[in-house]
């Protein structure tokens, strides 16, 4: 059954791969140095870089496409990184099908979304900062897909974090948002350390780390060790995508930007952890405890993102509560491994312009109502936003997975896959996916309509929405055909494309049920959920937070999960601080203070000695002088003897 | 004649000298008194080399009388500039190196 992996040498226009990389980092670079001077023409430069990659990208990805299906990567070392000892890690990119989608996805959405971010961020006296960590995120996203070995993913990796904590805390001034970037550093933090430790173990049980060669020795190694290599992984996964137990990050991660949340927190840089599971795939495949564990994970986080988004009233973050959910789903699609690696990367793609579309959508709202971000105060927004209510329409019914738009064609198979898993967890996997999805139905519903239909409910300073200008309304249409088209045309090409990375589909299947009554299932629980919202809150909502049942409550609380974490991990951390600080102040600086008191004292009394009387010396010299004849004589005599 | 008289008139010496020391403000009063404790030192060592039959006491004793001599003069030189300066020879005005 194993396969050897093999990249080819980079030729022709794919050698200049590393271009890639360049490009937007070389403009963060400009923007950053040159700081005020670059003010009026910054944003255009930000919006040039990442549009010039995205034509580079998509001639190499053309020229990948012109190569022989078994010799479609280039591999291109660029220098030593690390010599030390037995560990020789190069400074290595690879450009295969895989990370061909994924330059796709990051440059394509990233150009409309910068694109967008010159009218969002017009009247912010930071925009040109705003743009230097915006290309510095890209330029670091695009090191992560493209690196050939994990510690070049890694340096990626942590590339991403920081321009994700920047960009969190953007507005820095305020509060909230400094807090909100902390958080998402923290928890990150406690992923990375688990991705950084399965490095280590892969370098200490393998000697190496290149992609190759690491997938080509998995075979050789121990259950066991597969195994916590594995989950090392996906605490690293779990932290990025704000999957459970990491995911009360993202939500707090709303604080940024709009157009941050839509690139960062929704489209690219939260599907790293998907990308890590799927590039990783030679060694998630060869432990069946380990798939089911990422199941597992993606299964509950799906659930809670879904239970969650639908008590929330801050339209980003039943939108943040979204994305989580929808992870879930590529967490659900990269465990079940086989075919369903390639249905998760096609559900990640789709997700990128559906919810990228739908964030943005939510900033245009946002740009027209004052910054307000409380869906009981919006309702009837269509007649004075129709290009975004026609775009956010076409998100909501592609995330909802209405034939023919793409979350039809990107969600509906991994539910389907779910089923199929063979024994008994198939139900339990199948059923968590399919009521997912009729609860996406649901609170999606409840945000489209709450927001562009029903009775207005604006507060009194806001008596008068206003359409966004046409930069940012453009790249909202761009993204809604996107939305619309990209699903059929994924779902026919990607998983023959992305073969030769994830091997040929397994044809076993053990489904529970016929396909065609899957299919009739999700569409069912899926009109359902949208039927019973659009009954539900058609004549709107109350304009405050109404007392609720224990479920809702729960939920509004992100199911105690930050109480959680605060009674467990925080409040016992802050008393361990507190007694080591009383420690430190008491205990060691009472022992260093103590003793030098001790001695200043001691001497203080000593040089007492120093009378300046000539005679008293004397007499202690006498006495001294007759003690020590004395014990000569005594000796001498043998008085003591 | 024993030379234990001569020790004994050493040992008297010494103790007249320590205890001129020990009672005795004035500082000149002090430096003979100390010149007194050499001598008897000296006339120890003599007596002991004659006692022994050997020169070694007799030559310490010229090497302790030559530090004597240049201990006067810098003994003297100190004991003239604190006269000069605070008009007393007492050694216990002289106090002023200490805690």
């Amino acid at each position: 059954m194993e396969q050897t992996v093999e990249y080819a040498h980079a030729t022709g226009l794919l050698s200049g791969i590393w271009l890639l990389v360049a490009i937007p980092l070389a403009s963060a670079t400009v923007l950053l140095l040159l700081g005020r001077k670059a003010d009026k023409w910054g944003h255009w430069l930000g919006v040039a870089a990442v549009a010039a990659t995205f034509v580079l990208g998509l001639a190499m990805f053309f020229s990948l496409a012109g190569l022989d299906a078994e010799a479609r990567s280039a591999e291109q070392s660029l220098w030593d990184f690390i010599v030390v000892g037995e560990l020789h890690v190069d400074f290595g990119l690879l450009f295969d099908p895989l990370s061909g989608v994924f330059v796709l996805l990051i440059t394509g959405v990233g150009s409309l979304i910068h694109l967008y971010a010159v009218g969002y961020m017009e009247h912010d006296e930071g925009r040109r900062k705003f743009f230097a960590y915006f290309n510095l995120f890209v330029a670091a996203m695009l090191l992560l897909v493209l690196g050939n070995n994990y510690v070049m993913l890694y340096f990626g990796w942590e590339g991403v974090g920081l321009a994700s904590y920047l960009l969190i805390s953007f507005w820095y001034t305020r509060p909230s948002a400094a807090t909100a970037g902390k958080k998402a550093f923290l928890m990150n933090r406690v992923g990375d350390a688990g991705l950084a430790i399965g490095i280590f173990l892969m370098f200490a049980t393998l000697g190496t780390t290149q992609y190759d060669e690491v997938f080509n020795g998995v075979g050789a190694l121990s259950a066991a060790t597969i195994l916590v290599l594995g989950i090392l992984l996906l605490l690293g996964a779990a932290g990025k995508s704000g999957q459970f137990p990491l995911q009360a990050w993202l939500p707090d991660a709303m604080e940024g930007p709009t157009p941050v949340s839509a690139l960062i927190h929704a489209a690219t840089m939260v599907t790293a952890g998907v990308y890590l599971i799927a590039r990783s795939n030679p060694i998630f495949s060869a432990n069946t405890t380990l798939q089911t564990i990422v199941v597992s994970v993606g299964a509950l986080t799906l659930l809670m993102g879904c239970i969650i988004g639908a008590a929330k009233d801050d339209i980003k973050r039943v939108l943040a509560w979204s994305t989580v959910s929808q992870i879930g789903y590529m967490f659900l699609g990269v465990g079940l491994g086989g075919g369903a690696y390639a249905l998760a990367i096609i559900h990640l793609l789709a997700h990128g312009f559906f919810k990228a579309n739908m964030f943005l959508g939510a900033g245009s709202v946002m740009h027209g109502m004052h910054d307000q971000v409380d869906i009981r105060r919006f309702g009837g927004l269509r007649k004075y936003m129709k290009w975004t209510w026609l775009t956010f329409m076409m998100g909501w019914l592609a995330i909802i997975g209405i034939p023919p738009l793409s979350g039809y064609f990107s969600k509906e198979p991994i539910i389907a896959a779910a089923f199929e898993r063979g024994d008994w967890t198939s139900w339990l996997y199948g059923m968590a996916a399919l009521l997912g999805a009729g609860l996406t139905a649901f609170y999606m519903t409840r945000l489209f309509v709450l927001t562009f239909h029903g009775p207005e409910r604006y507060t009194e300073d806001n008596k008068h929405p206003h359409e966004s200008p046409y930069i940012m309304t453009v790249p909202l249409m761009l993204l809604a055909v996107g939305s619309i088209g990209a699903g059929f045309l994924m779902a026919s090409s990607v998983p023959d494309w992305l073969e030769p990375t994830f091997g040929a589909e397994a044809v076993e299947h053990h489904a529970v049920m016929p396909h065609w009554l899957i299919t009739v299932l999700s569409l069912l629980v899926t009109v359902l959920g949208a039927g019973l919202a659009w009954a539900l809150f058609r004549n709107g909502t109350a304009k405050q937070e109404q007392p609720a049942g224990v479920l809702v409550t729960a939920a509004r609380r992100n199911l105690y999960t930050d109480a959680f974490n605060e009674a467990v991990f925080e409040r016992p951390g802050i008393y361990l601080t507190r007694a080591l600080v009383f420690l430190d102040n008491k205990g060691i600086d009472g022992a260093v203070n103590g003793l030098a008191a001790a001695v200043g004292g001691s001497s203080g009394r000593l040089r007492r000695l120093q009378t300046g009387f000539v005679r008293s010396y004397a007499l202690s010299m006498l006495t001294g002088v007759v003690l020590v004849v004395g014990a000569f004589l005594a000796i001498q005599l043998g008085w003591l003897a | 004649m024993t030379p234990d008289y001569y020790l004994v008139l050493a040992a008297i010496l010494f103790t007249i000298g320590a205890a001129g020391v020990l009672v005795r403000r004035n500082a000149i009063v002090l430096f003979m008194c100390i010149e007194l404790m050499l001598n008897a030192a000296n006339l120890a060592l003599v007596t002991f080399s004659r006692i022994n039959g050997t020169l070694d006491g007799q030559i310490i004793s010229f090497f302790v009388m030559v530090v004597a001599a240049a201990e006067v003069v810098i003994g003297l030189a100190i004991i003239m500039s604190i006269f000069r300066t605070r008009r007393s020879a007492s050694v216990d005005d002289a106090n002023l190196l200490k805690y």
